[in-house]
């Protein structure tokens, strides 16, 4: 079995093909971004991409996407910060944080397909995430800032900017 | 001795695992080497370490499951310190009692214990570092001081960052209480502003910082079935097909204690009996669950039947007085005897579980002499020494790293979870890595207790409150003591206010394990008396802010040499801000409510308003929430409002549809589909205001809870008419949407 994730291509032949894609990134892969929530796809937490849709990998066995293309929190921006990321730092949206690799990557999906959400369509898109800390003000402010961002901008030009505002958090804002 | 620096323990480095490495970036967090035998170079104090090249090292003691305290404990230091919070990196401290005193989070109360001690650490570490500057420079120290991460001699204008002056400084004599002056709170730079989670950067990029995430060299994996009846043990299991199965590297019965575990953090050393499952990685050892087969003893294990419970705790209720006395204030009888009117109200709650979103988990390493554990608790103190006491070994042979947890909310008190792990690594003989499933944290929970409150009410002509009876029906496991969370609140508003009382308790049998649920016992207290209370307003023909106001008496402190307690002052400030802010008494159109709730808990006065519309299909739509609050100082304006936020989304999800049944003794919901949380479109505009306050800074986790639901509820009844007495709503038929 061959599965690309963040790009690059990965043997997982001696892997048990009804092992979900959340395990095997967690404990064959050291990609621990991913988060085990409920297992049954309820929670969102385990959100990676599969061909840019966004997906719950507890759910998704290896044996179904030998070939496609998965994205993880790792790949999304790799050691820079996407502009959701971004946004969620400033907006330090997170309280525990243990959902919000998921959170990124389904408000990470929405702005690619859709630059400009109305704020239903940012309810349809989040309400597969469960935060039991309940930060969703905060999400919901951050995916508006990160689209404000994105409007306009080239990919070149979001790139551009990543690199440049690339922040840590411990700042005051 | 500290567990950091017994001897013989293996220390890893956590060097050695990238997942939890060196330090990230300015203002990450990682993991400390608690390793480290000695106190590292450049060391003021157990809290401040400066490295040559500027940053400054600030270690935050307590666990951090979410409530911001490894930001917010820090920032203390850092103010006090002087230091430049961009040069600060924060790391978690060892679990180290000679150091670093109770690390615990629990009650609200890091922020509320450390206060003084922080302010004290970070004030002497500057007042070392001034002395040395003054020492070098052959200047007056009264000629000195700093401006953020460095020294200024005023009539020079010389200057010396801190990293300069550190060596010579860890030289100094540690400043006594007294010999330093702390901060005039005009002077802060960094308390009560907005200061983003320390724990930011590593969160939006997935890195490895939860319990979860941890993994040590040779780590096997392991899961632990445990008897659905609560309390059941393990007669016999087919282990040898188990253990046939791919990946699969041992599976055995621990034989356990039988019974279901009591809520006692310091003395349990309970471990549930059960079946562990240990594999070469997760998914391996939870596929095999689906072919275990256990033939249960039951015979000590909770019989439990929610539905029995209740229907034994109403009818209880129903009557105005219990088995037994707990409190009595003037005359009620004759304060109920002589009154104009009485008003009666039987409200309950049920079993409600935790659901923290990371489920337990604890990568455990225990040989005959020496365990060492990895957890996310919230008492790692106690995880340490109930570990020595069930391995009857020295506390110095336990060793104890706090790892980042994915919620809290008072599921990670116990450590139930720990000594599993460590009794399945002790059989392996390697580390070991136990993974609860879903389902496994919400079988075996310490949950929310439910709770009953027969609750009467004398009002006078005038509509005054002159009597209170609460007649309290507890679970019981014992028949004695209520179970955590079911019992007697103690002091209280309006108990302690309204001139006759009488509070009376009667006990309902119950085995199923309960413990402290966010905001315990005053979550359920808020929702039965502060909507209670709106009943009064209504049958008095005022305005419940009217009423609430007037109920809470004359201007004074509950305990007058206790500033953590009530002060009614504060309270009428609160009701005042947060009625004002939600313009209350505006007109609204039909079908839509304000309704009102004021609670006082961990030493916070907190006041909410919620707007909500209620349809004729009983879909019950929260709009806004406003909240105010006397918290006291305000440590991190965006953590606090982060908490308060959280809270009301929590209360929400909570009165919305979480509850917990039980049939013969065994937990009824499995996983989310059966117990909702609330998802982003149904969570409400929230305005959250702290007053400006003097007060030393309280707890911000817990206080903004216990409100939630009677604002609702109350708000519920002002749209519709319907009075809502028992959670959660959907009992009634009520959505939220």
């Amino acid at each position: 079995m061959q599965i690309n994730i963040n790009g690059k291509a990965h043997d997982l032949s001696g892997a048990d093909p009804d092992m979900p894609l959340l395990w095997a990134l967690r404990d064959l892969l050291g990609l621990v971004g991913a988060k085990y929530g409920c297992g049954v796809a309820q929670c969102g937490a385990c959100t990676v991409w599969l061909d840019d849709i966004p997906v719950r990998s507890c759910q998704l066995p290896l044996g179904a996407i030998t070939g496609r293309e998965v994205t993880t929190i790792e790949g999304l921006a790799g050691d820079a910060l996407h502009p959701v990321q971004e946004a969620w730092i400033a907006h330090d949206v997170a309280q525990c944080g243990y959902c919000q690799a998921g959170q990124i990557m389904s408000a990470a999906a929405l702005l690619k397909r859709n630059p400009n959400p109305s704020l239903e369509a940012i309810e349809g898109a989040m309400a597969g995430n469960i935060c039991r800390c309940g930060t969703y003000t905060r999400i919901v402010d951050a995916i508006q800032t990160a689209s404000t961002r994105l409007q306009g901008l080239s990919f070149y030009e979001v790139g551009q900017e990543v690199a440049e505002r690339q922040t840590d958090g411990g700042v005051s804002v | 001795m500290s567990a950091g620096a017994s001897p013989g323990i293996k220390r890893r480095d956590f060097l050695r695992y990238s997942s939890f490495g060196l330090a990230l970036s300015s203002g990450g967090i990682t993991v400390l080497a608690a390793a480290k035998t000695a106190a590292p170079a450049n060391s003021l104090n157990p809290y401040v370490m400066i490295h040559d090249d500027g940053r400054i090292v600030i270690a935050a003691p307590n666990p951090d499951v979410g409530q911001g305290v490894n930001t917010a404990l820090p920032m203390i230091v850092a103010e006090e310190l002087d230091a430049d919070w961009q040069d600060v990196e924060i790391i978690l401290a060892p679990i180290d009692a000679s150091r670093y005193g109770a690390q615990f989070a629990g009650g609200s109360l890091s922020v509320r214990n450390r206060w003084d001690e922080l302010r004290q650490m970070g004030a002497a570490a500057r007042e070392m570092l001034l002395r040395s500057a003054a020492q070098q420079w052959g200047v007056p120290r009264v000629e000195l001081t700093t401006q953020p991460s460095k020294v200024l001699h005023t009539p020079s204008g010389r200057t010396a960052s801190f990293a300069e002056l550190v060596a010579a400084a860890t030289e100094q004599p540690v400043p006594a209480d007294g010999e330093v002056v702390l901060k005039a709170r005009a002077d802060y730079r960094l308390l009560g502003q907005r200061v983003v989670n320390a724990a930011a950067a590593d969160i939006v990029r997935g890195r490895p910082i939860f319990g979860i995430d941890v993994s040590v060299p040779d780590m096997v994996y392991a899961t632990y079935v445990k008897c659905p009846q609560v309390g059941g043990v393990p007669k016999t299991a087919n282990l040898d097909e188990v253990k046939a199965l791919p990946g699969i590297l041992d599976a055995f019965i621990i034989a356990g204690n039988a019974g279901p575990p009591i809520f006692d953090l310091r003395k349990s050393i309970h471990v549930a009996g059960g079946v562990a499952i240990v594999a070469s990685n997760t998914w391996a050892a939870i596929k095999a669950r689906r072919s275990l087969q256990v033939d249960w003893d039951t015979s000590a294990a909770s019989t439990d039947d929610s539905r029995a419970i209740e229907a034994t705790a109403l009818s209880a209720a129903g009557r105005p007085t219990g088995e037994r006395d707990v409190k009595r204030l003037g005359d009620p009888d004759s304060a109920f005897a002589k009154s104009s009117s009485i008003v009666s109200g039987v409200y309950a709650t049920d079993f409600v579980s935790h659901a923290q979103l990371e489920p337990q988990s604890c990568v455990a390493h225990a040989t005959s002499t020496e365990v060492e554990v990895w957890t996310s608790s919230q008492t790692p103190g106690f995880a340490q020494s109930t570990l020595a006491k069930l391995f009857e070994l020295p506390a110095e042979a336990i060793a104890v790293h706090q790892i980042r947890g994915g919620g809290g909310f008072g599921r990670r008190l116990s450590n139930e979870y720990v000594r599993e792990a460590a009794v399945i690594s002790k059989h392996m003989g390697k580390p070991v890595k136990l993974q609860w499933m879903r389902e496994d944290d919400m079988a075996f929970d310490f949950y929310r207790s439910p709770a009953y409150f027969g609750l009467q009410a004398a009002l006078s002509e005038t509509g005054e409150l002159t009597g209170w009876r609460n007649h309290v029906v507890s679970v019981s496991s014992d028949g004695e003591e209520a179970n955590y969370g079911a019992g007697y609140r103690g002091y209280n508003f309006p108990d302690d206010v309204v001139p006759n009382v009488h509070i009376s308790q009667t006990m309902v049998a119950s085995k199923t394990p309960t413990g402290a649920w966010r905001a315990p016992i005053s979550n359920v207290y808020a929702f039965a008396e502060q909507s209670f209370l709106h009943e009064l307003a209504e049958a008095a023909g005022k305005d419940h802010r009217d009423f609430l106001m007037a109920a809470l008496g004359a201007d004074k402190w509950f305990k007058p040499d206790d500033l953590a307690s009530l002060n009614t002052v504060r309270a009428r400030k609160a009701i005042a801000a947060v009625t004002q802010a939600a313009g209350w008494g505006r007109a609204l159109p039909k079908g839509r409510g304000l309704g009102l709730g004021f609670f006082f808990s961990h030493a916070g006065h907190v006041a909410e308003v919620a707007e909500v519309s209620v349809n004729a299909d009983r879909q019950v739509t929260v709009h806004e929430v406003w909240v105010a609050a006397d918290l006291g100082q305000i440590v991190n304006l965006s953590g606090a409002e982060n908490q308060f936020q959280g809270s009301i989304v929590d209360g929400v999800s909570a009165l919305a549809d979480q509850r917990i049944s039980i049939r013969s003794g065994a937990i009824e919901q499995t996983n989310f589909h059966q117990y909702p949380l609330l998802r982003l479109p149904q969570s409400p505009k929230i305005n959250v205001e702290f007053l400006a306050s003097d007060y030393p800074p309280s707890g911000a986790g817990e206080p903004a809870l216990p409100p939630v639901a009677p604002a609702i509820c109350n708000a519920v009844f002002n749209a519709c008419g319907e009075r809502i007495r028992s959670l959660p709503i959907s009992r009634a038929g009520f959505k939220v949407v």
